[in-house]
């Protein structure tokens, strides 16, 4: 432990950016699958679900990096279920109090961010070995990369499958809706689909990155 | 020099002809599937033919699509993608809105063949997954029935085939009251057996009409006849495995006919099982991907009977008319676990366990 402390590295963008794109919580990590499949069937779902659990990745990431000199190494996945424990109560009162129609939405998925391995793999893997501050601004750009995660899947099924974004109508009553968008095989075909995307993007960029080395090789 | 054409021609080994290629074979089965495809149009008329189109090229696109975006030579020169545009189309009822066979067909090439590698990869039978996928998408479309041999049927489309993208198709209950001379309701045959009509319950359909295809239902699945001789132009071909729609018609009988004798009056005969809704087209052209479908001789039959079995229960007592659907998507996720309880004894390895000396 004690030798992590000699050079703590310096926050950079990089920290933050990190878990929007290149470490993607969903689409490049596949973890916190079960509410990113589960409770995306519309947008205002996804973007509740992923604030609530941006808040606790925030809070719990501080915390537990506060404590992380105290927190003896035999218990700390128990101490971290506690702390995140802790929060996800907050949360869940709070979105009781401030809308009860999403609290119904999301259903026990609230209270299942405590079993959310995102936040769990946050605290262990980078909360109890890093400066506050560093893991309050990486939690931050993991959180943001789960909502946009979220919000893709989110928005994708609920345009298709009921023809409306946030509950305002896009086409009109003549709409035929996929009906199959909203139940659970459409969040496995959608997250399927940005997958595929992301992974041709990347592809397609190597590929492009090969053949002008070939074509240097070729001239040079 | 003699110039006399010999008699006896002479040739050095080897003698073993040629194994027919991936193409010929699938060119063969599209051989086989154009008269269904024919009679199709003949009975639905322009819509049917449209439908067939459709379905047709979305599969051809979508697979030159993905094998443009991957970088790869296009593979729609061996004629699978046409394959399952046609059988996608001949499950599809005649009237189904163009848009979302299209979705359909681009699922069905995009979901269950590429994904898993291209031609000879495929888990399951794309055409189905097609169906399966526009089933759940599009419940209310896809058991919009018409009647067969409309009049007119060569010169106007069927209302809801012309749907415009994303767009609710238009009701054809005002287009089959018109057309339809003999208070005709749209079901078919199965849906009539298992729902009843309101006045009677339970109305058989005569088998005659069944085997001659003479009634309502998808595109292609009505004539059972003409399916069991372009079935069986594949099989003398040996271009498909006989035992499997053997197996499966066999399967279907058998379980039907259990339950016909357990009580004639609720169940329908045996006969009208085999010759109803989509188990033929089904048995002889789909459960039979030489792909998806066990590769062991013993595994065939087990697989045959289990989807025939299936599609009965699903039928009798499942939700919906038709089961030959489900029943061969689950018989084509059981292959492989068929495949490896059935491998055949090694020649030359012993039956019983080997005594120690």
């Amino acid at each position: 432990m004690a030798d992590l402390h000699h050079k703590p590295t310096p926050i950079t963008m990089d920290t933050f950016l990190r878990g929007i794109w290149k470490e993607n919580p969903v689409f490049v990590m596949l973890l916190g699958l079960c509410p990113a499949l589960a409770v995306t069937n519309t947008t205002m779902n996804a973007i509740g679900m992923g604030l609530a659990t941006l808040f606790v990745l925030v809070c719990s990431s501080a915390l537990v990096s506060l404590l992380r000199s105290v927190i003896p190494k035999q218990v700390r996945i128990a101490s971290y279920i506690v702390i995140i424990a802790t929060f996800v109560t907050i949360v869940d009162y709070a979105i009781h109090a401030i809308s009860l129609e999403l609290y119904n939405a999301l259903g026990a998925f609230i209270q299942l961010i405590v079993a959310n391995c995102v936040i769990l793999g946050r605290a262990e893997s980078y909360a109890s070995k890093n400066r506050v501050t560093k893991s309050v601004v990486n939690a931050f750009g993991i959180g943001i990369g789960f909502t946009f995660a979220l919000l893709c899947l989110g928005t994708v099924r609920e345009v298709l499958g009921s023809g409306t974004i946030l509950g305002y109508s896009l086409f009109g009553e003549s709409f035929q809706p996929w009906v199959v968008m909203v139940l659970p095989p459409g969040g496995f075909f959608v997250i399927g689909a940005w997958l595929l995307l992301f992974s041709w993007l990347k592809e397609r960029k190597q590929r492009k990155i090969l053949k002008q080395e070939e074509t240097a090789r070729a001239t040079g | 020099m003699n110039n006399r054409t010999p008699i006896i021609e002479l040739r050095g080994a080897p003698h073993l002809r040629k194994a027919p290629s991936v193409d010929q074979i699938m060119r063969n089965v599209v051989y086989a599937l154009l008269p269904i495809c024919g009679f199709a149009v003949y009975q639905f008329g322009l819509s049917a033919l449209a439908l067939i189109l459709a379905t047709t090229l979305a599969c051809i696109c979508t697979e030159h699509l993905f094998c443009r975006l991957s970088d790869k030579p296009t593979t729609i020169g061996d004629f699978s993608a046409v394959i399952t545009g046609l059988l996608l189309a001949l499950t599809l009822p005649p009237g189904f809105p163009l848009w979302m066979a299209v979705v359909a067909g681009f699922v069905a090439i995009a979901l269950t063949k590429v994904m898993f590698g291209g031609i000879g990869f495929n888990v399951f039978n794309p055409a189905l997954v097609g169906r399966a996928f526009v089933q759940a998408a599009f419940p209310v479309a896809i058991t919009t029935w018409t009647p067969a041999f409309a009049p007119g049927r060569f010169t106007e489309f069927i209302p809801s085939t012309l749907t415009l993208p994303f767009v609710v198709p238009k009701s054809v209950a005002g287009w089959v009251e018109r057309i339809a001379v003999d208070g005709y309701t749209g079901a078919t045959p199965l849906a009539l057996q298992k729902f009843g009509d309101g006045n009677l319950e339970h109305v058989t359909t005569q088998n005659a009409d069944l085997f001659f295809g003479m009634t309502a239902g998808s595109a292609g699945e009505t004539s059972a006849l003409l399916i069991l001789v372009c079935g069986a132009y594949l099989a003398v071909r040996r271009m498909m495995d006989w035992h499997i729609p053997a197996a499966m018609l066999l399967g279907a009988f058998v379980t039907s006919g259990g339950f016909y004798l357990v009580d004639a009056g609720a169940y329908p005969t045996p006969l009208f099982t085999l010759l109803s809704g989509g188990l033929m087209l089904g048995a002889l052209f789909m459960a039979s991907d030489m792909v998806a479908s066990p590769t062991t001789p013993r595994g065939v039959w087990i697989y045959g009977i289990l989807i025939g079995f299936l599609t009965v229960i699903i039928r009798l007592f499942g939700g919906l008319p038709e089961g030959v659907m489900y029943a061969i998507l689950f018989g084509n996720a059981a292959s492989p676990l068929i495949g490896a309880f059935t491998q055949p004894r090694v020649y030359g390895t012993g039956r019983k366990k080997a005594t120690k000396p």
